[in-house]
């Protein structure tokens, strides 16, 4: 065992850092209160690779692997969520479908100008009746003249009208039981009955673009079928499990910030004639702060090391997010505590933290479908230990 | 990164789970109800290697790295944590306070009986009025020509009845630094003014033995000094690294067989008309549980590899022992409450862990201490980074 990052990931690590702190970083507070989106950073981050990292460079991408890709969500998050949260939704959810499912035709046409950083993914998923309960899809597609005719509408789209090009889940078959009978399809934007809500106004990651998304009689041919027909379902269950190694890394990203302020102010503030950090109640709380971080970042390290060799990761993602998500929301609380009245104004930054990671625990599965995952594998596992017995 | 065991890892793990589970779990409960602590299951532990797992093979011992005795201490914690307490204690602290700072003739005299079981090894530092603070002690060694005169008592004493050998800790200066006036000692049992005294009645832990030592006039030969004079306080603290990750290894231990028997008791427990596993309360909690064991076993291998690379692992080995002991007391909270009425009593092993699981928050540094041992770390770092 060796927990220590290769070279090659140190180095990685460390041009990420310098970019998310000399780049993003500096406008973060005021994009968060402007909700302008950095596509000046989405071009940079391009330019150094970091658009569709853990895909092969035939296919736009730069050839990494997860364990980059979750470093790298992880520094850009400690600068600013939104980035963070734009980068993770663009490669989990926007590229990877198209790796994983897609033909070679529809990697060259998508997947190389996404993860080339051309243009921006997006995921439809959600709907205003589906949201953990993803099966229960409304949006629908029926065959008219050798064509598809989708209707319906998805919610809290991540980036969804900038996006170039988005998967969404449409039921094909509506007789086929719950989650069977939904088929993923390749929407490009703009498309003929394609349209965007109002961007949503949110508590945290505010620069952002979260856009509800309507369908009418979008008409796509059969080539813009992602994967197979009916399987869309499994399908997005699969492209959520790898999702969930970059939810977690995000979550350590904002937890670290926030982190960082609170040792470094513990140590200016002086009450009762001496830096609060003397004081065991603030070192007690920076102390659990450590601790947590460490932890979930060896979680989500874990996760994605195990995807990168192919080795089952399920449960581990979820635990990942879960706790990692858990510990972000938990350790930014406390940073926002150690600043005292400091904290709860916007200029110390951590209470933008605060509001970007709660959204962790929700997102890509809420802690409680964390939850559900990780005891159905636990107990598939169990089960299958007495049946050996 | 490379998370996976070499073999010879994974040959300890295997070696020491199916040890456990063959000769130790038949008699857990009783040993737990009736105090006993069995020497057998310690010599026999120690045919396998486990006494000296840390000590080089020179010296008798294995030779292992500090993961493959973790991935030893966890299987045995798993089973009976009592005798993790004991054979935590021989290994971390008095096999490697000898390791470290034994001269050759002292490491040739004990290291080889202790890593073959013949000599059971015990370490007094604790007294009644210096727990967390450790220089305080008052127990003396007075130096007469060739003989050390030790006055004083030791309290919670692991193996204090059986040990062969104690290191113990006294004061043999009068300087205004309290810490430069400390001194280890190798003390064999059988020395005139030495005796054991009354036995700890525990919460938990019962098959290990805990007890005061007392020393009334006792003399010792000088040659018995370990170290140097007043270098005592110094050798202590050095070996609190590897004793914390001895104890996050029991806090894992105790957790994942919590979360074992908390897991195959809801697959056969019906109410309502299912298995209470099919119950998301339950889930959520074997979820949580499981979830915080992957999070301590990182955090701990991690201090072990670490460790074994060299590098200094205060905060890691606090961390580690921080987590994984408040991992065990809930996991063992949660297994009985999944175990319900059942958790409650002796029939079902829970109630054990449950009771076993509270002393890993408190001995070898209380989890308040891990906390300052955290904090002072990470605010010298931000401070040696501002300088």
């Amino acid at each position: 065992m060796d927990f220590e990052l290769s070279d090659e990931h140190r180095l990685f690590r460390n041009t990420v850092r310098e970019f998310a702190e000399n780049e993003v970083a500096p406008g973060a507070m005021e994009r968060d209160k402007t909700h302008e989106f950095p596509f000046h950073l989405i071009e940079k981050m391009a330019s150094l690779g970091l658009m569709g990292i853990p895909f092969p460079e035939e296919y736009g991408g730069s050839g990494g692997d997860t364990l980059m890709y979750a470093i790298a969500v992880e520094e850009i998050s400690r600068a600013d969520g939104s980035l963070g949260l734009t980068l993770a939704a663009h490669t989990s959810l926007g590229c990877a479908p198209f790796y994983m499912f897609g033909t070679e035709q529809q990697k060259q046409k998508y997947l190389v100008p996404l993860a080339s950083g051309k243009m921006l993914g997006a995921f439809g998923l959600t709907e205003p009746q589906a949201g953990s309960d993803a099966g229960s899809t409304k949006t629908t597609a029926y065959r008219q003249n050798g064509q598809w005719v989708i209707n319906g509408s998805k919610l809290y789209m991540t980036s969804g009208r900038i996006a170039g090009v988005m998967v969404i889940t449409a039921k094909t078959d509506p007789e086929a039981p719950r989650t069977d009978g939904i088929t993923n399809f390749i929407i490009e934007n703009p498309t003929e009955g394609l349209s965007f809500g109002k961007d949503e106004d949110k508590m945290g990651l505010r620069s952002s673009i979260t856009s509800p998304v309507f369908f009418e009689n979008v008409r796509v041919p059969d080539d813009h079928i992602l994967g197979t027909p009916g399987e869309g379902f499994k399908q997005f269950l699969q492209v959520l499990d790898g999702g969930r190694i970059s939810i977690g890394a995000m979550a350590v990203g904002l937890g670290q910030a926030a982190f960082d302020a609170a040792l470094r102010y513990s140590n200016e503030r002086i009450q009762f004639g001496r830096p609060i950090s003397d004081f065991q109640a603030i070192q007690f709380m920076l102390a659990d702060m450590a601790m947590k971080l460490e932890a979930a970042r060896l979680l989500v390290y874990q996760a994605a090391w195990l995807k990168d060799r192919g080795k089952p990761y399920i449960k581990e993602a979820a635990m990942a997010k879960l706790f990692a998500s858990e510990v972000g929301e938990d350790v930014c609380h406390k940073a926002i505590q150690i600043h005292g009245g400091f904290g709860y104004i916007t200029e110390a930054q951590v209470e933008r933290y605060y509001r970007d990671v709660r959204l962790t625990e929700i997102g890509e599965g809420t802690s409680e479908i964390q939850r559900l995952v990780i005891a159905r594998e636990l107990l598939r596992e169990a089960r299958r230990a007495v049946a050996e017995v | 990164m490379n998370l996976e065991l070499t073999p010879e890892q994974q040959l300890i793990r295997d070696t020491a789970r199916e040890f456990a589970w063959r000769e130790l779990e038949p008699h857990a409960q009783q040993w737990d109800e009736q105090d006993i602590f069995p020497r057998h299951a310690f010599d026999r532990m120690a045919q396998l290697g486990f006494a000296g797992m840390l000590v080089p093979e020179e010296y008798g011992g294995v030779g292992a790295d500090t993961l493959s005795y973790v991935l030893m201490l966890e299987e045995i914690n798993r089973v009976v944590p009592a005798l993790g307490t004991v054979i935590s204690v021989h290994n971390s602290l008095v096999c490697g306070a000898l390791t470290m700072y034994g001269t050759e003739q002292q490491k040739r005299r004990y290291l080889p009986a202790l890593a073959t079981g013949e000599y059971l090894g015990a370490y007094a530092l604790s007294e009644a009025h210096a727990g967390s603070n450790p220089a305080a002690i008052r127990t003396s060694a007075v130096r007469r020509g060739d003989t050390y005169i030790i006055n004083g008592t030791k309290t919670w004493i692991t193996s204090g009845a059986s040990a062969e050998v104690v290191i113990l800790f006294a004061v043999t200066g009068e300087s205004d630094r309290p810490h430069d006036n400390i001194s280890a000692f190798i003390v064999p049992r059988g020395i005139p003014g030495f005796s054991v005294g009354k036995p700890e009645n525990k919460m938990g832990i019962h098959a290990s033995e805990t007890t005061q030592l007392v020393f009334e006039d006792a003399q010792l030969p000088a040659d018995h000094l370990l170290g140097e004079e007043g270098q005592g306080f110094r050798i202590a603290m050095s070996l609190l690294d590897g004793g914390r990750i001895g104890i996050a290894a029991q806090g894992v231990g105790i957790a994942r067989r919590c979360f074992d028997e908390a897991t195959a008791y809801s697959l056969q427990r019906e109410q309502f008309g299912v298995p209470i596993a099919e119950h998301q309360a339950i889930q959520f909690m074997l979820a949580d549980m499981a979830t915080g064991i992957s999070a301590a076993r990182l955090l701990l291998y991690r201090a072990a590899t670490m460790r074994d690379h060299g590098l200094k692992v205060s905060k890691e080995a606090a961390m580690a022992k921080l987590f994984a002991s408040e991992l065990a007391m809930k996991s063992a909270w949660a297994a009985v409450q999944i175990h319900g009425g059942y958790g409650y009593v002796k029939e079902y092993p829970v109630e054990r862990f449950f009771r076993d699981a509270k002393i890993t928050e408190i001995y070898e540094g209380t989890s308040q201490i891990q906390r300052m041992v955290i904090a002072s770390n990470l605010l010298k770092s931000l401070r040696g980074h501002t300088a």
